[in-house]
């Protein structure tokens, strides 16, 4: 019986979850302090930056695509966003007004990645590649490479803030998975991202405006890199344009692939994504709290990377 | 019996089955050295398979095949090339990125050592392209090439093998006069050196100019095998068609008077010239034609899939301008494509999916209603007849005759007033065939207007109340009601009148 209703489960769709079980119980049995309320919300605030970035990734990788420039953009959007508030002195309104700035500017680069890819015609890979040269660049430029730091008393309770115990960044992260998770899967846009992935010429002969889906794709991760330029720049206070989102697009891509999303597009899962990122964010946390050297973490956060793609295979 | 004592290649009671369907049904042919041999048939009678079995690209379910007096098994087309046949295939198989000495000695590369011996493959390509009256460079890259040059490099690629046996699959279709000629004056050089060459071609005149003896396939079975000299061109195209309707098409229905459908002086970049037609509500018109012809980009210029260079599209009288494939879909036109899997459907998507792709804006208010959406697939899964695990299976799983019910499925969500269906019944069984011809039936009888491109005569002439034939990106030939017929379908098709 049992084994007749195993194998009736669709074991891929649920292999993260799987896998994020197994990782909390025995990072519980390792450390004493895992499961404790305050090292679960760091770890959630940690994941949440590039977290809120893979939800955007999902909808281009969905799409066939890649973008590659989100972590350089970090640096430039944050960079522009401080400078915003700085130039209209104290005050709510200058935080607001950096908040839309963050995100105007995010969507705009977003869009720019878009154009290059739909109507330059070149694969998103080269594009955003370039790009993301193109943006580390304008910011070390802008700053002039030092650290650029904000002038407003509010603007840290963004990052730092809590609400009922919980950091504001977690919420957002949260609420953007809720929200996307509903546009990828409840409406037309999500239905037609996932067709142009799976075979652009079928979703061409069927009257989907391929252009235009993929390039809202890429508006959409835009969008998401301006909501983690604020939550990280604000925690910090300040944002370094040489540092500032380095590695940012390897730790969302592998979290859109742990979760579940295949990188040849086709399909895509945010709910997977939010595990994928909070898999990543608990091995960080596990290497950290065990003293494993942070030179080893790169290694064992690529080997997690192959399994998690190897599963997928076998599930194939 | 004196031809069958010194045959160079013999075919015995040669059989051959893909899942279960029969393609060819007890083959059996002597050929002599020397010797230009013809292979004619409709589309899917079997030529292409009886030679790909000959070149080691399929393998006989049952039959032998004697060379030179012994008997072998040919399991790969490496094989057959170190037997003496090589074979010129109907789609390239060139490398776009190499060159056109690379692609030629693809597999058999002329080596010093361990390094490629490039000077000499360079050479040895130079003086067989010579030959071929090309002054192509052998280093030039196939993707810069056109189609006709193509054809000449891969006529080149199994030359340089000097094979005994020369398998050409439609090797003309691409190819211009000029470059026909020199094809020609190269099989009658080769002849005279005995290579013996088998030949499929739809050209008729071809046939009758370049072959010795003529083999006749229809539906798989072997019609006869005659010497050139006997039949004429009328004899052939009566052998390749000569069997009588079956019972599995619905009656004609007659049309209305008002046209839905025009289309003037349409041309493209490439292929299309000047084509002129136009469609009746409720009407079922044919286009018939060779592959390549055409008539799958007309379909596509008028769906704004495709660039027109000129002309106009009418629809309901009035000028539409296309430009994608929405706009078509805003006119209500429809196209199946006869791509399932390409340019059709999703085939890691499950039926539902599938079936409102296009018309998502229906069940989509805000979020999309996906029990409407299930309830109106599922009204479809009946209607049609599609056997399947589940809505949510995914489509490769399904047989072809229930792909193509989804696809029909599909853009009658639509609801379409014009449906252009382009070989709808390619690659499933007689009958999901039979099932769609009622269904095209019965939507003509609902007024809808469709146009069905097949390279199937019999559906055609089975189920059209008029045919436009078209030949090289033109219609060339017009008929209606009770005068059309086969044979000159095929001489319009073919050119030969």
């Amino acid at each position: 019986m049992s084994i007749e209703n195993l194998k009736r489960i669709d074991f891929s769709k649920y292999a993260p979850l799987f896998a994020l079980v197994v990782l909390v119980v025995l990072s519980a049995v390792a450390s004493e302090h895992f499961l404790k309320f305050r090292n679960i919300t760091n770890i959630l605030r940690q994941v949440s930056y590039t977290g809120t970035i893979a939800l955007g990734m999902t909808f281009v990788i969905a799409a066939g695509g890649i973008d590659l420039s989100v972590g350089s953009m970090v640096a430039v959007v944050g960079v522009l966003a401080i400078y915003l508030m700085n130039y209209l002195g104290g005050g709510a309104l200058a935080v607001l007004a950096a908040v839309l700035a963050a995100l105007l500017a995010g969507s705009l680069g977003g869009a720019f990645n878009g154009l290059i890819v739909t109507k330059g015609r070149i694969t998103s890979f080269i594009a955003t590649l370039a790009t993301m040269s193109i943006f580390r660049s304008l910011t070390l430029y802008i700053s002039e490479a030092g650290e650029v730091i904000a002038q407003n008393d509010l603007y840290p309770k963004i990052g730092g803030g809590y609400f009922m115990n919980i950091p504001y960044p977690v919420l957002v992260f949260l609420g953007l998975a809720l929200l996307f998770h509903i546009l990828l899967n409840n409406t037309a846009f999500g239905r037609h991202v996932c067709a142009v992935g799976a075979n652009q010429q079928v979703a061409v002969y069927s009257a989907i405006k391929v252009r235009w889906v993929t390039f809202m794709t890429f508006v959409i991760a835009g969008f998401t890199v301006g909501v983690t330029a604020i939550l990280l720049s604000s925690r910090l206070n300040s944002i370094s344009p040489g540092d500032a989102g380095i590695f940012y697009e390897l730790d969302a891509i592998a979290a859109v692939v742990i979760g579940g999303t295949p990188l040849s597009g086709g399909k895509g899962t945010m709910w997977g994504t939010v595990i994928g990122a909070i898999i990543l964010g608990i091995i960080n946390n596990m290497l950290n709290m065990l003293g494993v050297s942070p030179y080893l973490q790169g290694t064992v956060k690529g080997l997690v990377i192959l399994i998690a793609v190897l599963a997928q295979y076998k599930n194939k | 019996m004196k031809r069958r004592a010194n045959a160079l290649l013999a075919i015995r009671h040669i059989h051959k089955e893909f899942s279960g369907v029969r393609v060819l049904n007890d083959i059996n042919m002597d050929i002599q050295t020397g010797e230009v041999f013809g292979i004619l048939g409709e589309n899917g009678a079997g030529k292409s398979t009886l030679l790909k079995i000959l070149c080691g690209i399929y393998t006989p379910t049952s039959g032998k095949i004697i060379l030179k007096g012994n008997e072998v098994s040919i399991q790969t087309p490496m094989e057959a090339k170190k037997l003496g046949i090589s074979m010129i295939p109907q789609e390239f198989n060139l490398i776009p990125t190499l060159s056109v000495f690379e692609n030629i000695f693809l597999g058999s590369e002329i080596k010093r050592g361990v390094l490629l011996n490039k000077e000499e493959m360079r050479n040895k390509t130079r003086s067989l392209l010579e030959e071929l009256k090309t002054d192509l460079s052998p280093d030039a890259l196939i993707e810069n090439l056109s189609v006709a040059e193509k054809q000449m490099v891969e006529i080149a690629k199994a030359l340089v093998h000097e094979s005994d046996i020369l398998i050409m699959d439609e090797p003309t279709t691409v190819l211009t006069n000029l470059e026909v000629e020199i094809l020609f004056e190269l099989i009658s050089r080769l002849k005279k050196k005995n290579v013996t060459m088998l030949f499929i071609s739809h050209k008729l005149n071809e046939v009758k100019r370049l072959c010795d003896r003529i083999l006749v396939l229809r539906d798989g079975d072997q019609i006869c095998i005659n010497e050139v000299k006997d039949v004429d061109e009328q004899d052939m195209v009566k052998k390749m068609v000569g069997r009588e309707l079956s019972q599995v098409f619905p009656p004609k229905s007659s049309p209305g008077d008002e046209v839905v459908l025009g289309v003037e002086n349409l041309s493209d970049a490439t292929l299309l010239k000047d084509i002129h037609f136009h469609l009746k509500r409720g009407e079922l018109l044919g286009f018939s034609g060779l592959i390549g012809a055409g008539r799958t980009e007309l379909a596509e210029c008028i769906m704004g899939l495709r660039p027109k260079t000129s002309g106009d599209i009418y629809v309901n009288g009035e000028k539409a301008q296309i430009r994608s494939s929405s706009d078509a879909l805003a006119h209500k036109l429809g196209y199946l494509s006869e791509d399932r899997k390409g340019k059709g459907l999703l085939m890691n998507f499950g039926i539902t999916e599938n079936i409102s792709l296009i018309s998502l804006s229906k069940y989509n208010h805000w979020f999309i209603n996906k029990k409407k959406e299930q309830q109106s697939s599922q009204k479809f899964i009946e209607q049609f007849n599609i056997k399947a695990a589940s809505l949510t299976a995914e489509l490769e799983y399904l047989s072809g005759g229930n792909q193509q019910k989804v696809y029909l499925s599909k853009w009658m969500d639509t609801d379409p007033a014009i449906l252009i269906l382009d070989e709808p019944t390619r690659g499933i069984d007689v009958n999901a065939k039979k099932e769609i011809y009622y269904f095209i039936h019965s939507l003509i009888t609902q007024g809808v207007s469709c146009i069905l491109i097949s390279s199937e005569l019999e559906e055609i002439l089975g189920l059209c109340t008029r045919v436009l034939v078209m030949r090289e990106g033109r219609i060339t030939g017009e008929m209606e009601g009770r005068h059309i017929n086969e044979e000159e379908i095929m001489f319009s098709a073919a050119g030969v009148l």
